[in-house]
């Protein structure tokens, strides 16, 4: 038996959040992810001793310790799976409360005069409404070259602190880090500094039960709401806590000094309902919630407006049209753009995986499948992709050509699985 | 008595009589991890010692399954399409794939014997 490569590169990660000297970081509705790696069988796609040249993160020691099977990913050794399995550990985030480790993703922060100088700055590169967010709000956006394509998305927290006024804290993929860094310092005027926060680990917690076990040791993390975000202390250990992550489910990111990181897992990890989860189901949760992962469903060919990720570009931002790429952005918004993502469902059991082609009933190949798999919630396979206009309402039939054989399947509405965010009042 | 043989490539074939079971081991199957579908070869088809002959899809990936030995596909495990987690809980008994008519029962004689296939594992961790 040999494995025919999957999903193995490791393109992207996500974004989440960030901070400043007192504040961290969190993170990300839709964006990034988990790939992965081999799944086994022949010799050579077995497990092997990671080489040197990949990055641990503060919690290597516990991922092996705890049974964690390393892959590389993004650069970083890191766990795709533990004892449990996949499919376990993707329905215990699902019904309980999850342990991400997600310390491989970039974090940074942008410092400058006052909000309004920074958030100028950054919305140069970038189509979300920065100006407009508030103290202690989060808000999802992307880098944008020139063309429109997306160079990376990521998660913008501006600190809660008004003696922080003026700092931006930015989770970025853990595989575009130098990128992003590189395309920041070269265009970030002078009076706005890129502080890379390296010194730092980030986890997530997501489930219905994350604000339970959370809020015992950290109480003021219990009346956040979905993507906002605050400075406080978890059992005494300063962290940055966002109300975010990249599951669907309501949960925390929680951002601290790499030092202190493996302390707080640890009191996670002593509540009986928290369970450490892989990179396995992180993106199989991520697909179920329709969430994008950057290298597969976005890169620099796709636009925001292509990517559904309409709705997280500002109101002021597309009647301006000042960032990069904003003619195609918005001669897209008012014409439609040539093709969309979509939610893509196979009738039978078969997964339609990354790179599928898709067809029109006639036989036109009209898209291709960008993130394909099983989702365990749904009980079947899904996948997302793109698919030319005119093909994009949900209930559209389509055919998916998988082993040179058509499955029939249908386009639909993402996420696939209810999204369960803490959205407040 | 039947005669259990194990390929490189993680499958393992059983002859009873003339007809051969073909499944993938318990190592195969512990390092897939969850079995979400098997794609079986139609009854009939005629496959190739080495050829492609089923899929096996994880969560994670799919993986061709070859045959270990050349003959007739005369029966295929229905049961793996509802419940191809079967393969997780019994790699070698319930979680078999499909049954062969050997075209030439002697092609198992270069396949390994479980001491064998033990050894061969012993190489890989």
């Amino acid at each position: 038996m040999t494995q025919a490569p999957d999903i193995t590169e490791p393109q992207a990660a996500e974004p989440q959040a960030a901070e400043p000297t007192t504040i961290a970081p969190e993170a990300a509705p839709s964006v990034a992810a988990p790939a992965e790696a081999s799944a086994v069988a022949a010799d050579d796609a077995l497990p092997q001793a990671a080489p040197q040249s990949l990055r641990q993160t503060p919690l290597h020691a516990l991922h092996v310790t705890r049974g964690g099977r390393m892959v590389p990913f993004a650069g970083y050794d890191m766990p795709v799976q533990y004892a449990g399995g996949i499919i376990a550990e993707h329905n215990h985030v699902r019904t309980q409360a999850g342990l991400f480790d997600v310390s491989h993703m970039g974090q940074a922060f942008l410092a400058g005069a006052d909000h309004e100088t920074v958030a100028r700055a950054l919305e140069e590169l970038v189509p979300g409404d920065i100006l407009g967010l508030a103290p202690g709000r989060q808000r999802y956006t992307q880098l944008l070259d020139e063309n429109g394509g997306i160079l990376d998305d990521l998660m913008v927290t501006r600190s809660a602190d008004p003696a922080e006024d003026g700092v931006l804290m930015l989770v970025i993929n853990a595989a575009t880090k130098e990128a992003d860094y590189a395309h920041l310092t070269a265009r970030l005027p002078g009076n706005i500094k890129l502080i890379r926060a390296e010194h730092r680990g980030l986890v997530a917690v997501q489930g219905p039960m994350a604000v339970q076990v959370v809020g015992r040791h950290c109480p003021e993390a219990v009346p956040l709401h979905f993507m906002s975000a605050i400075s406080t202390r978890f059992d005494g250990i300063d962290c940055h806590i966002s109300r975010s992550g990249y599951t669907g489910e309501d949960g925390y990111e929680i951002s601290c000094k790499a030092t202190r990181l493996r302390a707080i897992v640890e009191r996670l990890l002593s509540e009986p309902v928290v369970k450490l989860i892989g990179l396995g189901a992180r993106d199989s949760l991520r697909l179920e919630a329709g969430l994008c992962l950057y290298g597969h469903d976005i890169d620099t060919t796709t636009s925001p407006v292509e990517a559904a990720l309409t709705w997280s570009i500002g109101k002021r931002r597309r009647e301006h049209g000042d960032f990069p790429g904003a003619e195609r952005v918005q001669r897209e918004l008012r014409d439609g753009a040539a093709r969309l993502r979509v939610g893509i469902k196979p009738e039978g059991r078969a997964p339609a995986r990354e790179g599928t082609a898709i067809k029109s009933a006639d036989g036109r190949t009209i898209g291709k499948v960008t993130s394909g798999g099983f989702g365990p919630t749904v009980n079947g396979p899904i996948s997302m992709g793109y698919v030319e206009h005119g093909f994009t309402a949900p209930g559209t039939p389509v055919a998916l050509i998988v082993r040179d054989k058509k499955l029939a399947a249908s386009v639909v509405a993402l996420p696939f699985v209810p999204h369960r965010y803490a959205r407040g009042a | 008595m039947a005669t259990m043989r194990y390929t490189k490539d993680h499958e393992w074939i059983r002859l009873d009589g003339e007809v051969a079971t073909v499944g993938i081991t318990e190592h195969a199957q512990q390092q897939l991890g969850d079995i979400v579908y098997v794609e079986l070869p139609e009854l009939g088809r005629k496959v190739d010692k080495g050829g492609e002959a089923a899929v096996v899809e994880s969560v994670k990936a799919a993986s061709d399954v070859y045959a270990p030995a050349s003959g007739e596909v005369v029966a295929v495990n229905q049961a793996l399409d509802g419940t191809p987690g079967a393969v997780n809980e019994e790699a070698e008994g319930k979680g078999w794939f499909f049954r062969l008519k050997l075209a030439n029962a002697s092609e198992l004689d270069a396949l390994m014997t479980d001491e064998q296939y033990k050894d061969y594992l012993a190489t890989l961790s």
